[in-house]
């Protein structure tokens, strides 16, 4: 299965998306161009504060209650619904290469840090041309049923592919 | 016996035979043909699909015909696509973020 379309939103840049699902190796892969630097990019996905204004996807909030982005070392989150339940997620990462690469393992975890087993391991992969910077993003699970996992996170209930008001609420964070 | 369903489509006969039976109904014979296994083997394949229900069986006369069931593939699809939504968005959001960070340079 390959998808590849171009961003919705008029007046932009095309921006390369492609979702394929490889069954036999069990991954999940996902590519998309963004319209800015490899530094830019490499921030919000390394940085806390950033990758907590995109991260959840709408009307889902993002929460990062520790990270330390270092090998070893972890980030722990919330995606908080509307109604203020929190779903917690534990990332440990596994490898870094500034700026190119880094692979992390993904797991469910209740409030307290127990993790939900087996998790999915990530690699991540960043490459700059021309300005724009390619994000690979490859999923490895045991079983593709442990991404109907991801879902059961409260997305399938509720989820709109409606970004409400983001555009509004980055407004606002940036003036201050 | 309850089997994972990712796990019936994960195997390469098994999607070759989906793809065989999505054209149209055929016998396990006629299905067998197609691939250079055994009929046992394949057999055993579409027993696995039927136990995902996956496939149904059709007694016509003597034979049985397998076709797809297109409804449970469709949900196969729908549950993927939501996955993908959630990366479709995300990265739109990311969109936003980074241009927000461009302006502030």
């Amino acid at each position: 299965m390959l998808n590849k379309e171009k961003s919705r939103e008029a007046g932009k840049k095309e921006l390369q998306f492609a979702f394929t699902i490889d069954k036999a190796a069990q991954t999940v892969s996902i590519t998309r161009e963004f319209d800015a630097d490899i530094a830019l990019v490499w921030d919000a996905y390394t940085k806390p504060d950033i990758l907590d204004q995109w991260w959840a996807p709408g009307p889902y909030a993002s929460k990062t209650k520790v990270m330390n982005f270092e090998v070893g070392g972890r980030r722990i989150y919330a995606m908080v619904s509307p109604e203020g339940q929190e779903r917690w997620v534990i990332q440990k990462y596994t490898s870094i290469t500034p700026k190119t690469n880094f692979k992390l393992f993904n797991a469910f975890a209740d409030k307290d840090e127990n993790l939900e087993l087996p998790g999915s391991d990530w690699d991540l992969t960043f490459s700059e041309q021309n300005g724009m910077t390619k994000v690979n993003v490859t999923i490895y699970n045991e079983s593709l049923a442990r991404l109907e996992k991801q879902l059961e996170m409260g997305f399938k209930e509720g989820y709109t592919m409606q970004m409400k008001n983001l555009d509004e609420v980055l407004a606002t964070l940036s003036q201050k | 016996m309850r089997r994972d369903i990712f796990q019936a489509i994960a195997d390469p006969t098994r999607r070759a035979i989906i793809t065989l039976i999505a054209l149209q109904a055929m016998t396990p014979n006629a299905i067998a043909e197609h691939f250079d296994t055994t009929r046992q083997a394949v057999s055993k394949h579409l027993r696995i699909l039927t136990e995902c229900e996956l496939v149904k069986q059709e007694y016509s006369g003597r034979e049985i015909y397998y076709s797809l069931e297109i409804q449970k593939m469709k949900e196969i699809d729908l549950w993927l696509n939501q996955f993908r939504k959630i990366w479709e968005t995300r990265f739109n959001q990311l969109d936003n973020v980074l241009s927000t960070m461009k302006k502030q340079k």
